[in-house]
């Protein structure tokens, strides 16, 4: 749907690496221009016409992201440099100081490396202990299993709403209400999940989510960092400088401003925010639901094809969402994604940063086909056709 | 070269690569090496005695130009000796970045001369360059 907005699809190609990132519609790009060309100024600090519009158009940017994800207030909105910014600033930031020796944090081995590196360099500072949710047959996992992974010690739950090679889609409504009930704080990883359905982060009781902008048809550098207002408060900035402060004189004291302005030190991505406005206004008149629900229609599709294809090993049929890893038998992913680059075909080949997934999944490295919304049934069939005729998959790529 | 034949080398060399498979022996120097893609991975395991290389063996998940590429390398280099193996690295490395090189000194792994055609694959030919490169230095430390 609405292919006509994004300008990347007038040349032939089928872009099938949305987990990566994602093409931006025509309106982003202009907001953006339109910063860079008619109200270029920094935010906060001018009275002139430009620095008037621009700072409305920052701070309608916090309003308009606390209806997208119904959160209690705009100041729980930080903007940072993306999800995995927004994860360190958690784990450094609030979690090095809350957390002691012996605490344990729940993960799955199919998390992302920016959720999990923190918390392995926050186990080497402070000595708490990383525990990891068993996964299932499917490379999911169960409301029961997390049950039972909890234990007294258990502070801090962890997890990818949706993960980024397996999609599975995590029951974050249920297991939020565990964590409220046990008093464990619940840390979701929305970087997969938030620009392809609908996420409530109050009916799910999230205490901190994350997510970046250019996953869903935003500006790459900008991401956000959501938290609830008592925690934000009680949470050390990673940066320091100018816009952050209150005062601060000579005598080393000093005082910084409230949530979220403490955790924006120097000059933001402006244009970046500006353009994620954008791109969030663009989702919502679509609709969350409705992408999600195009997104199932179109991976039913895809399994249904790829299933006609005799040497294809699919990983992950049944996850509920637009993304689906596969190998073809015998070939490194790598060439696969070769071979699908002569016919235009742009996916992922590779781990995906999903290191210890390879333990479940009996193998390192997959090809990953993320769908967005601009996907359409003719971009599976020329995927489809390309597959049908991999025997001569060396004669192309060598 | 002729392609087919190109072709045919680099497949064999992927398909059926030299010396796959690690020994548990403490006489080998032990290397990693990632390609900076992030998905090429391999292991190598290199003995040396004598000032020559007496054995390569390596193992992990990589691509058809890495594996073949090691593959041939591995042939290439058992039984040099250390100064030999630093003419063929230098000229290898040359050849893959398109600099001026000495064919005459690579014999098979002259079949990676045109892989500059493909960009993105010139790191994965430069694989076990990276292991070479790697025994080179922990020689020169011993040193």
């Amino acid at each position: 749907m609405h292919r006509e907005d994004f300008l990347m699809l007038d040349s032939d190609i089928v872009y099938f690496d949305n987990g990566a990132t994602t093409l931006k519609p025509k309106c982003v790009v202009e907001a953006m221009d339109k910063y860079y060309t008619v109200h270029t100024s920094n935010i906060h600090r001018g009275d002139y016409d430009a620095a008037i519009v621009t700072n409305r158009l920052y701070d309608e940017t916090r309003d308009i992201v606390k209806e997208f994800i119904n959160c209690n207030n705009s100041s729980e909105v930080v903007f940072t440099s993306g999800a995995t910014m927004s994860i360190n600033m958690v784990v450094f930031g609030y979690m090095k100081k809350h957390l002691k020796k012996d605490d344990e944090v729940l993960l799955t081995k199919s998390e992302h490396a920016s959720n999990v590196l923190p918390w392995m360099k926050l186990s080497e500072e402070i000595g708490i202990v990383i525990k990891y949710i068993d996964l299932d047959d499917d490379y999911s996992f169960t409301v029961e299993n997390v049950r039972k992974s909890i234990s007294d010690k258990t502070k801090v739950i962890s997890i990818a709403h949706v993960t980024n090679v397996i999609g599975d889609v995590r029951d974050i409504y249920t297991i939020g209400k565990i964590c409220r009930e046990k008093n464990i704080l619940f840390c979701v990883d929305g970087a997969q999940s938030v620009p392809h359905m609908k996420v409530d982060f109050k009916a799910a009781n999230i205490d901190f989510l994350s997510f970046s902008g250019h996953k869903m048809l935003g500006p790459t550098g900008v991401g956000v960092l959501v938290g609830r207002e008592e925690l934000l408060n009680d949470m050390e900035p990673l940066f320091y400088g100018g816009g952050m402060n209150s005062y601060f004189e000579a005598d080393n004291s000093y005082e910084l401003k409230k949530t979220p302005t403490k955790f924006e030190a120097g000059t933001p991505p402006i244009a970046e925010v500006i353009g994620l406005g954008e791109a969030i206004k663009y989702l919502m008149k679509i609709g969350m639901d409705k992408v999600h629900q195009y997104e199932k229609e179109l991976k039913k599709y895809l399994i249904s094809e790829l299933e006609k294809i005799p040497n294809l090993i699919l990983y992950n049929k049944n996850s509920d969402c637009g993304i689906l890893a596969f190998n073809i038998e015998g070939v490194f992913a790598q060439e696969t994604s070769i071979y699908l680059n002569h016919y235009h075909i742009c996916v992922r080949a590779g781990n995906h940063c999903t290191k210890m997934l390879k333990d479940n999944l009996g193998v390192k490295n997959t090809v990953r086909v993320s769908m967005y919304l601009y996907n359409n049934k003719d971009d599976i069939d020329r995927l489809i056709d390309v597959l049908k005729n991999s025997k001569d998959i060396f004669k192309v790529v060598l | 070269m002729d392609s087919n034949l190109r072709r045919e080398i680099i497949l064999d060399n992927y398909q059926n690569p030299m010396n796959k498979g690690l020994v548990d022996d403490d006489s080998y120097i032990k290397i990693k090496v990632n390609s900076d893609n992030c998905i090429d991975n391999l292991d190598f395991i290199i003995k040396v005695s004598d000032d020559k290389i007496v054995d390569i063996r390596f193992d992990g998940e990589a691509c058809a130009i890495s594996t073949s590429a090691t593959s041939i390398m591995i042939r290439s280099l058992i039984g040099r000796r250390i100064e030999e193996v630093r003419t063929i690295l230098i000229n290898y490395k040359k050849m893959i970045n398109e600099e001026a090189y000495d064919s005459d000194v690579l014999g098979e792994l002259n079949v990676y001369d045109e892989i500059c055609k493909q960009p993105n694959r010139k790191s994965c030919a430069l694989i076990p360059s990276k292991a070479v490169e790697k025994l080179l230095e922990v020689l020169d430390n011993e040193n």
